[in-house]
C-alpha cells in the first residue's frame, strides 16, 4: 500500500493533515488498521480538550486489541468524526480517507517536525522483524 | 502425592529424556538461601479413614441452630436437583473453561445466566459474574467514576451493608476516589432525599442506592435515582436478587432507570458454607457496556452461519488492555453461577416470587410474635422486605448468647456496626421457617429475658 506523500506521520502510526482552515486532521495509518484487525469501537477525545504533542487522547478497539491514539501535535480538539460511532470499520476500509479527530494546532513547527512518507516507511520496515 | 498420575518410572523416563538426573535439579535456579527448610510443625498426613473420622467429630461440635440471621447472606431452600446437576464433572472440575470460542456448553450456561440476570434487573447487559456483592459494588464505583469523566466523588448511604462500604473503600481509595457518607434517617431507617442533597453539594459521579438496605428497609429508589440524575450522576443499585421478584427492578427506577445494578447472588441456590464462595452480579445499561468489568458472553454465528457462543468485548480486559483495563479480574465464579442458573431455571419467575413472598410474610410473622414479648419493639417505622431491626429490653450480646443455648441464632448484633443502635438485633425469617419455629423463638426469647434480668 502506498503511503500518501502529502501527509505527515508519527512513529506511533498516526497520520496528520493540515487542512485549509488551519486545523489538523488526525487518523491512523493503513499499517495500523491492518495490525489491529476489524475495528469495533473508537473512543474519541472530548471536544474542547487541550492536548500536548504525544499525549494519549483516544482508543481504537478491535476484537483482539485496544490501542491508544496519541496526538501528533499540541492544540485544542475542535471536532470528532461522528460517523465512527456507528461505523468504525470505515477506518479499515480507508485509513487515510477517514479522519478521527481535528485539532487547532498551537505550534506549526510541530507538524513540520513529524515524519514524512519515506521516513514512516523506514519505521514500518524496521518494526517488521 | 496421589493426585499426580505419573509413576516413578514415568518420571525417571522423562528426566532421562531431558538429561536431568533428579527432579530437584529443575529448581536449581532458586538461590539456596531462599529455599525453605522442611516444615516441621505440620503433622504427618492422615489416611482418608482418619480424616473422615476427624471431620465427623468436629462436625458434631457445630450443633444445629434455628437460624434467624441474614445480614447479607441468606438461608433459602436449595432444591436437591441444583447441586445434583452442578456437581457433574463437566461443571464441577473444569477449570475456567471459557476460551473465547471453545467450551460451548459452559459459554451457553453463562449466556443463559446473563439473560436471566438482565430479566431480573431490567437492564441491558450483564457480565458473567464477579467475586461477591461487596467487590461488585466496588467495581460499580470504579465504573461510574470512569464514565463520569469529571467527578471522583461517590455518595454512599450509611444504610448500605457495612462490609460493602469497607470493601469499596479498600478497593477504590487508592484511586483518589472520595467517598461521601449520607446518613440514614434514625426514625425511618432509610435514606432521605434531603440528606442526599445536603451531603451531595457540587458534582458527584454516582449515588449508591441499596434495596433493601442493611436494615431490611425499603428505600425510596425512584426519588433517589431521579435525584442522582438531576445532579448529573449515575445511580448504582445495590440489590437483593430474590427481592427483585417482588420489587421494581433497577432498570425501571425513577424516570430513566439506574445505570448499574450489583448485588450478592448467594441467595440464588448457593449454600451459606461459612461465608463463601458466593458470587457478585453486575448489570448495566447498553451505553456503559464498554466500561463494565468481567467476562461477557455473546451469541453469534461462525463462518458457516452456525450459531454459537463466544467471549466478547475482551479488549477491555486486563490480559489485553493491561493497566488500562476496566478491572484486573480475569475470571468469574463459575460453579456458584452454575448453581444459580439451575436454581432460577427450576424455580422460574413464579417460584422466585413465591420464595420472596414467603420470606416477607414470615418476617412479618416473626416481628409480630417477637414484639409481643414485653419490651421488644421495632426500631424503624418503615416497610421491610425480609429483615427487621428489633430493639430489646436487655443487652443484645447477652440475649443472643442465651438464645444460642436454646438452639436459636437470634439474629445479627447490629450495634457492632451501628453503635447508635444499641441493644438491637437484625432478624430475618426466610421461607425455610415455620410458625412453630417462630413460636419457639418467641418462647426462647421470653425465657432468655427472664434469665438475664
Amino acid at each position: 500500500m502506498s503511503i500518501p506523500a502529502d501527509l505527515r506521520y508519527t512513529d506511533t502510526h498516526e497520520w496528520a493533515r493540515l487542512e485549509s482552515d488551519g486545523t489538523v486532521s488526525v487518523g491512523i495509518t493503513h499499517h495500523a488498521q491492518n495490525l489491529l484487525g476489524d475495528l469495533v469501537f473508537v473512543e474519541n477525545p472530548q471536544i474542547g480538550r487541550k492536548l500536548r504533542k504525544g499525549e494519549e487522547c483516544g482508543v481504537v478497539e478491535s476484537v483482539k486489541a485496544a490501542s491508544d491514539i496519541y496526538s501528533p501535535v499540541s492544540g485544542e480538539v475542535v471536532a470528532v468524526n461522528a460517523e465512527l460511532e456507528r461505523a468504525p470499520q470505515k477506518i479499515n476500509e480507508g485509513a487515510y480517507d477517514t479522519w478521527i479527530f481535528r485539532i487547532k494546532p498551537v505550534d506549526s513547527a510541530e507538524l513540520a517536525a513529524l515524519l514524512d512518507a519515506p521516513g514512516y516507511r523506514k519505521i514500518i520496515e524496521a518494526q517488521a522483524h | 502425592m496421589p493426585f499426580i498420575p505419573h509413576t516413578q518410572d514415568d518420571v525417571d523416563e522423562m528426566l532421562a529424556e531431558i538429561g536431568v538426573s533428579r527432579l530437584e535439579e529443575l529448581f536449581d535456579e532458586i538461590p539456596q538461601a531462599l529455599k525453605a527448610a522442611r516444615l516441621t510443625s505440620i503433622p504427618e498426613g492422615l489416611s482418608e479413614m482418619q480424616i473422615s473420622r476427624l471431620m465427623r467429630e468436629r462436625a458434631r461440635q457445630d450443633g444445629h441452630y434455628l437460624n434467624f440471621m441474614g445480614a447479607g447472606a441468606y438461608e433459602h431452600h436449595i432444591p436437591a436437583a441444583v447441586w445434583q446437576i452442578a456437581t457433574r464433572g463437566e461443571f464441577y472440575s473444569a477449570y475456567t473453561p471459557y476460551q473465547a470460542e471453545a467450551s460451548q456448553g459452559t459459554l451457553q450456561l453463562l449466556y443463559e445466566y446473563q439473560s436471566m440476570m438482565c430479566a431480573l434487573t431490567g437492564l441491558d447487559v450483564t457480565n458473567a459474574s464477579l467475586y461477591d456483592g461487596a467487590s461488585a459494588l466496588a467495581e460499580a464505583v470504579l465504573m461510574a467514576v470512569r464514565s463520569h469523566k469529571h467527578s471522583r466523588r461517590i455518595l454512599m448511604p450509611t444504610s448500605v451493608h457495612p462490609a460493602y462500604r469497607r470493601v469499596a473503600r479498600a478497593i477504590a481509595a487508592n484511586q483518589r476516589i472520595e467517598f461521601v457518607e449520607v446518613p440514614y434517617c434514625t426514625e425511618e431507617g432509610r435514606t432521605l432525599p434531603g440528606a442526599v442533597k445536603a451531603n451531595g453539594r457540587g458534582e458527584y459521579a454516582a449515588l449508591v442506592v441499596p434495596q433493601p438496605n442493611f436494615f431490611g428497609v425499603i428505600e425510596d429508589v425512584d426519588a433517589l435515582t431521579d435525584l442522582a440524575h438531576a445532579a448529573g450522576a449515575a445511580a448504582i443499585a445495590c440489590v437483593n436478587p430474590v427481592s427483585l421478584a417482588l420489587l421494581k427492578p433497577p432498570g425501571e427506577w425513577g424516570e430513566s432507570g439506574a445505570e448499574i445494578a450489583v448485588g450478592e447472588g448467594q441467595p440464588l441456590g448457593v449454600p451459606l458454607s461459612g461465608g463463601g464462595p458466593y458470587f457478585g452480579f453486575m448489570a448495566c445499561k447498553q451505553s456503559l457496556v464498554r466500561q463494565m468489568p468481567g467476562r461477557i458472553v455473546g451469541r453469534t454465528v461462525d463462518v458457516e452461519g452456525k450459531p454459537g457462543f463466544t467471549l466478547t468485548l475482551q479488549a477491555r480486559e486486563q490480559h489485553i488492555r493491561r493497566s488500562k483495563a476496566t478491572s484486573n479480574i480475569c475470571t468469574n465464579q463459575g460453579l456458584a453461577v452454575t448453581a444459580a442458573t439451575i436454581y432460577l431455571s427450576l424455580l422460574g419467575a413464579q417460584g422466585l416470587k413465591a420464595v420472596a413472598a414467603a420470606s416477607h410474610a414470615n418476617t412479618r410473622m416473626l416481628t409480630e410474635r417477637l414484639t409481643r414479648v414485653p419490651g421488644v419493639t421495632r426500631r424503624f417505622t418503615s416497610p421491610v422486605f425480609h429483615e427487621a431491626v428489633l430493639t430489646l429490653p436487655a443487652s443484645a450480646p447477652l440475649l443472643l448468647a442465651r438464645l444460642r443455648t436454646r438452639g436459636v441464632f437470634g439474629g445479627y448484633e447490629i450495634s457492632r456496626d451501628y453503635p447508635e443502635l444499641d441493644n438491637s438485633v437484625l432478624v430475618c425469617a426466610t421461607e425455610t421457617k415455620t410458625q412453630t419455629d417462630i413460636e419457639h423463638y418467641g418462647q426462647a426469647l421470653t425465657e432468655s429475658l427472664r434469665a438475664v434480668a
